[in-house]
């Protein structure tokens, strides 16, 4: 305890002789192990992604189980392989791709200059989370007349993904280019046998996918965001104390 | 375009402005009316079948019947929606009952069974090979092969071929295996699982009755064994089962059988749900809930937080429970999966308007009526709220354009939903709301009350008489002191974590309601248990439920046929009955009637074979995962399809003792006789039960005494003794928080500066010299020049400016700290006088009663605060010294104690003339008078070197910046004096080294200067009511008062700069710095931070309920206390509240920041050292030992981080010994 008020107390003699005198620069706050280290940047960055990499495997776990669980039967001895029934290295491509999406994000924001105030919460997250949940979901679950229908559809769906969570014209470009991106690298993957759909539609490649791709680069940017608003906040307070 | 949206906007504000003023008028109607629609909405759904996975029946005639086709057709109303399409089997069952008989007693107990069991090889020939038209196999299900992953079965279920079940499968339907195995009942026993067992295990499987039922066992008192041989056909030909149902007849008539054979009943099977599903299904869940807390976690400012996140949960649930009833009403009925799609509905219909709607109403102004409030709060977001519901159906009304059926169905339930969602956030939420509001300014109210008694003790006249203590006056109004023990200490987060486990009992709990659940599963599950139960609720209550009787719940029908013979409950209350066979017996054990059966008490020697309604659907007493479980050994799942099951064929067989000895197995009679033959079966599960829980019992026992010697062992005896203490807190005793968590022993001694007689009321100090004023008038001037851990306080003049000597005699008197006698009590005032009770909470620190207390005023009386300020600048007494009134009130029926008494004359001179504000620049001390009167006094030689009566109006407040002093008055008026010294050379002279901080340094005015103070200017009307607050800092002059408004003056010209307008209750705190940071906090509850060089508000936070009452600043944050006992830190910049603490109630409202991360806080007899990064108790100075009831009311940081604060008549002294040996 005395430690801790010693160590409290050793800037704050200087500083507060300082202050009181109202002359010379406001100190630098000494601040604890914890805040440190998420002020760190790098620290910070390698927590930041740790985090949004989990959350894309896990994700991608999830939503490839919603998949696969068509073909399942009643009687499920091999669910858990069924979980990794396709590539393996599937998930772990997802939560890198996630997890440079969710730091590209606050990054790009930082340097257009155009911080995010949009609807800046936690809870507006996991809606957005549940919104995205829900349009794997439908794709999976909901029966299609055909599949442009079914594409117009999450198309309609993920915009108002953007624009009920986004609305920045930086994440919609964002969305849109990874988007692309990932497609093609699909189509490649795809057309070289690597793996491949059960029923595609449109050039090997089921033609929801760029719906799909655009609504997770969404989401993982929303939650990138969202993580970095901590930092943001710190580093705000300490130019500030500068 | 603009204007008709204005227009549209006003009108929507003011609906929703007059619906918050119904709403908050009218709660307890409102609330009914609300409940009794949502009853109302969701009663249609009553009518839908109960969610779960049970399966469903309908019941046909056999004669008629035709397989359904897959078109709906006409006559819909009887049939349900699954009933379409052939079924994916038929279920033909053959209950075969066989017993040897008669019964000889040289039979063994094993005769029970193994002949009869034989006989299935033969009734199995049989059935394969009818052929009537069609053979078997061309009827039957033809199944390819187990599903992967069960080779174990493999052995014994069918793998290809006819689908046909028997207990003949044990021995893959060869009667010559059957014939040389030595033990029948161990090649059964070999396929069961171990374990509990919660579905269907292959023995009810292959013997298609329950296990229990069977009677394959040594000890079957009953001799009768029974089993069904299955078999399941994919396509119904009425001919050729009536043919082998005749045949079968034929060959094995049952006498007494009367069981109905024209009903078939269609099973229909739930979608059962993967693991595969659930997985999912649960994300989306979290997900859900982590939304849900992310929401209600904002709600905050409310009496209730709890209360208020239920009911916005309750809001939404009932919304959708709404829409779905709607929707059932008007004919639409779902056909989502309800589970799956509900987390979206939540989350398309969202909490967020409900938390706005709680943020807008808790934003408003606290002073206002409740009503006015929810009706503000609502008006303001009203137009939020409608745009969003707008957008929101826009967007629904556009997915219901995809024509996709599911996303229509889904947006159907959405829009009523959002409809009704919004319903009841109009009436059921914001009645809540307005309630819980009520319910915060109640609680508020009450916890003034206290405040209120403390507010007007009597202006302390020196006159006064107190030579006698007042014994303990009835005081009217009571002080309840909350124990030491409810302080919220902040405490490591690992520690919080474990104490919240502990305090919760969460682990007991969850353990708990995990075997509750377990157990409900057990039951659940149980064949006989309560699923049969439920199922037959289902089927009643589902509106196409079966008419025959065959729909009886089977335990209805069952029970009176086993009231008698139904072992489990005959057994358990004659354990051992009579064994032996009464041969007078066997005659009249022969009931004709199917209904009674054997008695237990007189087992017959010819086993009968009886009949009942039990055996007529005999698979209802199995799991109703039997089928579904059977089919899916061969991968056909029945989820959402249906089964039809056929009358069962009823079989009896009679074997003769002759066959059965014939069909003997040698080993059989080696076989040891059951070791308890007397006792059934039944008893003896029972017993093991017994002993498994007398194990069990004995095993928890040991392990609970092990433990306790573990503890023993580990722990030391006088562990966890700290927290029992929670009586009153004696003195050096540390608070223990309710965990027994105590702060490590202290090692800050404070230091008792004693000298006055009264209550301290003032405290000033530069750095160098320390001034003090008490109550009655005197100021003392202590020198707090430390060096090293002592503080030399070589300097102690007391300035008596009390009655006799108006010109204020001084007496130098150099008293150690420790050595004040009671001499320096001439004045007439004794010691004791300090304790009685009234006076340690209630006296206010200040006369200004604006400064500390200022909204009591109101609760007295509110005519007060509507009085004009001329009312005001009379003296205070008058208008708000409401406990002065008691206290004469009480001292004219105190005797007049014999001391000495001062005259009244000079009683009433002094009376007016107590000081009331006092700042200390240089050894200058400036004392503002309450009669109007500004004095400067020399703090080191005790004289008064200059007067000015210039105003009337008493001084409430002074500052003293360079060689300026401004006094605000009651009146509102502000004064701007300057102090000049006619030597000004002197001005140079410093006293001693420049300050240890680097503080301005203070001029020093020698003995033998002139000096004077005139008034420069003097602002009349600087504020409309008493100026409550004045502070000046970095050139400016900041004044709060009680009008609402903060102005900020320029020290030079004395000009007024802004008037700065914001707060909606009177202004009670302000902090402004040399870094021109200024905040402000109002008895709103509100706290400003302003610009000063714009004038401009930066931000505007509400924080308190009741008054802010003390503010401070850091650099990065802002820290104010408030009338609710409550600490809140603020980040500087955002305006986030980063953390707040609760500290006990009424405590010292006093904050003061020693450093950056180092926050003091005065307690009751204590102060309190805080971290301020993480919010951490760092430590609790005591002050004294009579620790209890006082306040510290005044904190003042000194510049080598000592503390001074105020303690009853002492002054308290408290330094940081680290931070003193960093300072040197």
């Amino acid at each position: 305890m005395s430690l801790t008020l010693t160590a409290m107390s050793d800037s704050a003699v200087t500083s507060g002789q300082q202050q009181w005198s109202g002359s010379g620069p406001p100190p630098r706050p000494s601040r604890g192990p914890y805040i440190s280290a998420i002020t760190n940047r790098t620290t910070n960055l390698g927590i930041r992604g740790a985090m949004l990499f989990s959350v894309g495997v896990f994700l991608a776990l999830v939503l490839n189980l919603l998949q696969v669980q068509r073909n399942v039967t009643l009687f499920p001895p091999d669910v858990i392989s069924s979980i990794f029934s396709s590539a393996w290295w599937v998930p772990p491509c997802c939560g890198t791709a996630s997890a440079i999406i969710g730091l590209l994000y606050p990054c790009i924001d930082s340097r257009l200059g155009e911080p995010h105030k949009f609807k800046r919460e936690w809870s507006s997250v996991m809606r957005c989370v549940a919104v995205f949940v829900g349009i794997n979901h439908a794709s999976a679950k909901v029966d299609f007349a055909n599949n442009v229908q079914l594409s117009l559809t999450l198309a309609a769906l993920s915009i108002g993904l953007w624009w009920t969570f986004d609305r920045s014209r930086s994440g919609f470009g964002l969305g849109v280019s990874i988007a692309l991106l990932a497609t093609l690298a699909t189509q490649l993957l795809v057309y070289n046998g690597v793996f491949q759909y059960t029923s595609p539609d449109f050039l090997y490649i089921r033609s929801w996918l760029p719906c799909i791709f655009f609504a997770g680069v969404i989401t993982m940017g929303n939650i990138g965001r969202q993580l970095a608003l901590y930092e943001y906040k710190f580093i705000q307070e300490k130019t500030h104390q500068d | 375009m603009m204007t008709l949206r204005e227009q549209l906007r006003e009108k929507i504000s003011a609906a929703f402005y007059r619906h918050g003023l119904l709403c908050a008028s009218y709660p307890v109607p409102i609330i009914l009316f609300t409940s009794a629609s949502i009853l109302t909405c969701c009663y249609p759904l009553l009518r839908l079948p109960l969610p779960g996975t049970g399966p469903v029946e309908f019941t046909t005639g056999v004669r008629d019947y035709s397989v359904p086709s897959h078109e709906p057709q006409g006559d819909l109303g009887e049939r349900p929606d699954w009933y379409r399409g052939p079924p994916v089997a038929y279920i033909q069952q053959v209950l075969v009952k066989a017993a040897v008989s008669p019964w000889d007693s040289s039979l063994v107990t094993v005769d029970v069974f193994r002949s009869p069991l034989s006989r299935a090889f033969s009734l199995l020939e049989e059935i394969r090979n009818h052929v009537h038209s069609d053979s078997l196999e061309t009827l039957c299900l033809q199944v390819t092969g187990l599903f992967p992953g069960l080779r174990r079965m493999q052995s014994v279920l069918p793998e290809h071929g006819c689908l046909l079940v028997s207990p003949g499968n044990y021995w893959q339907n060869q009667r010559e295996l059957f014939d040389s195995d030595p033990d029948l009942l161990k090649t059964i026993q070999k396929h069961e699982p171990k374990g509990l067992h919660t579905s269907a295990t292959l023995r009810d499987l292959l013997f298609g009755v329950p296990g229990k039922y069977t009677g394959v066992s040594h000890y079957n008192r009953k001799r009768v064994v029974t089993y069904t041989i299955t078999l399941v056909l994919s396509s119904y030909d009425a001919r050729f089962l009536g043919s082998l149902r005749a045949r079968l007849k034929q060959l094995h008539p049952s006498a007494n059988c009367s069981l109905r054979d024209d009903h078939m009943v269609h099973v229909h099977f739930k979608e059962e749900i993967g693991i595969a599903e659930l997985i999912p299904l649960v994300t989306t869940y979290i997900i859900l809930f982590a939304y849900i807390y992310f929401s209600t976690r904002k709600i905050d400012m409310v009496k209730s937080k709890w209360g208020l996140a239920l009911a916005a949960v309750v809001t939404v649930l009932s919304s959708l429970l709404m829409s779905v009833g709607l929707c059932t009403l008007f004919g639409l009925t779902p056909t989502l999966n309800g589970g799956e799609i509900f987390p979206y509905l939540v989350v398309v219909i969202g909490l967020e308007n409900v938390l706005v709607l709680t943020k807008s109403v808790v934003s408003t102004p606290v002073d206002l009526e409740v009503k006015l409030r929810i009706a503000q709060g609502l008006s303001n977001e009203s137009w939020s709220i409608m745009k969003n519901m707008a957008t929101e159906l826009c967007i629904i009304l556009i997915g219901y354009f995809t024509l996709v059926p599911a996303i229509q169905e889904f947006c159907l339930f959405a829009v009523v939903g959002l409809v009704s969602d919004f319903f009841l956030q109009m009436f059921f939420f914001t009645t809540v709301l307005s309630i819980d509001i009520r319910r915060m300014e109640l609680a508020d109210l009450n916890r003034r009350l206290p405040a209120e008694a403390g507010l007007p003790p009597p202006k302390p006249g020196p006159l006064r008489p107190r030579e006698v203590p007042p014994p303990p006056r009835p005081s009217p109004h009571t002080i309840t002191l909350q124990t030491p023990a409810f302080r919220n200490l902040r405490l490591p987060k690992r520690l919080r974590v474990v104490y919240f486990l502990a305090r919760t009992r969460l682990a007991q709990r969850i353990i708990m309601v995990g075997t509750v659940i377990w157990i409900g599963i057990l039951v659940y599950t149980d064949p006989a248990g309560i699923r049969t139960y439920l199922a037959a609720q289902v089927s009643e209550q589902s509106p196409l439920g079966d008419p025959g009787g065959g729909g009886l719940p089977p335990h209805l029908g069952v029970a009176p046929v086993f009231r008698g013979g139904d072992p489990t409950s005959t057994l358990s209350i004659h354990p051992a009955p009579d064994p032996t066979p009464l041969p007078e017996n066997q005659s009249q054990g022969h009931h004709g009637s199917a209904r009674a059966g054997p008695l237990p008490q007189a087992p017959p020697a010819v086993p009968q074979i009886t009949w009942g309604a039990e055996d007529e659907e005999g698979w209802r007493r199995l799991s109703f995962r039997h089928w579904p479980s059977l089919f899916s050994y061969y991968n056909i799942t029945l989820a959402k399809r249906y089964i039809s099951i056929l009358p069962v064929i009823p079989v009896t067989v009679h074997v003769s003792p002759q066959e059965a000895i014939e069909t003997r197995h040698p080993q059989d009679t080696r076989h040891p006789p059951p070791p308890i033959p007397k006792v059934s079966a039944d008893l003896q599960t029972d017993l093991t039960l017994y002993k498994v829980a007398a194990l069990g019992l004995a095993a928890g026992v040991l392990l609970v005494l092990l433990l306790f010697c573990l503890y023993r062992v580990l722990c030391p005896r006088n562990y966890g003794q700290n927290g029992v203490a929670h009586g009153r807190r004696r003195r050096g005793d540390l608070p223990c928080d309710d965990y027994g968590y105590s702060p490590p022993v202290s090692e800050i001694s404070p230091l008792l500066l004693r000298g006055h007689s009264m209550d301290i009321e003032c405290l000033a100090s530069d750095g160098m010299l320390l001034a003090s004023c008490c109550l009655a008038g005197q100021i003392r001037v202590w020198d707090a020049q430390t060096e090293r851990h002592n503080i030399d306080f070589n300097g102690c003049w007391e300035q008596r400016d009390g009655w006799d000597s108006v010109g204020g005699a001084t007496e130098p008197e150099c008293l150690g700290s420790e050595a004040r006698g009671p001499s320096v009590s001439g004045d007439g005032l004794s010691e004791e006088e300090d304790s009685y009770p009234l006076r340690h909470r209630t006296a206010p620190a200040r006369p200004t009663l604006f400064t500390d207390q200022p909204d009591l005023t109101p609760l007295i009386d509110t005519n007060f605060t509507s009085q004009p300020p001329s009312h005001l600048s009379t003296p205070p007494r008058e208008g708000f010294d409401f406990g002065g009134l008691v206290e004469r009130a009480y001292i004219e029926h105190e005797p007049p104690s014999n001391s000495t008494y001062p005259s009244p004359s000079s009683a009433t001179a002094d009376w007016e003339s107590s000081v009331w504000a006092m700042e200390l620049r240089g050894n200058l001390i400036a004392a503002g008078r309450s009669s109007g009167k500004l004095e400067l006094w020399d703090a080191v030689e005790g004289s008064l070197r200059c007067s000015n009566e210039d105003g009337v109006s008493g001084i409430t407040a002074l500052a003293f910046l360079n060689n300026r002093i401004v006094a605000a008055r009651l009146n509102g008026s502000l004064d701007f004096f300057t102090v000049e010294i006619n030597k000004p050379l002197c001005l140079l002279q410093y006293r001693g080294a420049p300050g240890r901080g680097s503080m301005p340094p203070s001029p020093c005015y020698s003995s033998e200067d002139v000096i004077s103070c005139q008034l420069t200017r003097s602002v009349q009307c600087a504020h409309q009511k008493p100026i409550t607050v004045l502070r000046a800092a970095a050139g400016r002059v900041v004044t709060g008062s009680q009008d609402h408004t903060v102005r900020i003056y320029r020290l030079e010209d004395s000009c007024c700069l802004f008037t700065l307008q914001g707060h909606s209750g009177g202004i009670t705190a302000i902090y402004i710095d040399q870094t021109m940071v200024l905040a402000s906090g109002g008895q709103d509850g509100a706290i400003c931070l302003w610009d000063v060089l714009t004038g401009s508000r930066v931000s505007h936070v509400y924080g308190h309920r009741g008054d802010v009452t003390s503010l401070v600043c850091t650099t990065s944050c802002v820290i104010s206390s408030g009338l609710d006992d409550l600490i809140c830190i603020w980040d500087r910049s955002t305006g986030i509240k980063l953390y707040s603490i609760q500290q006990e109630v009424g405590c010292g409202a006093s904050l003061g920041v020693i450093s950056e991360s180092l926050l003091v806080t005065g307690g009751q007899g204590c102060v309190s050292f805080w971290d301020l990064n993480f919010g951490d108790l760092l430590q609790t100075v005591y002050l004294g030992q009579s620790s209890d009831g006082q306040g510290v009311r005044q904190l003042l940081v000194l510049d080598n981080a000592a503390i001074v604060c105020d303690f009853g008549s002492e002054l308290s002294l408290v330094y940081v010994p680290s931070v003193l040996e960093k300072l040197d």
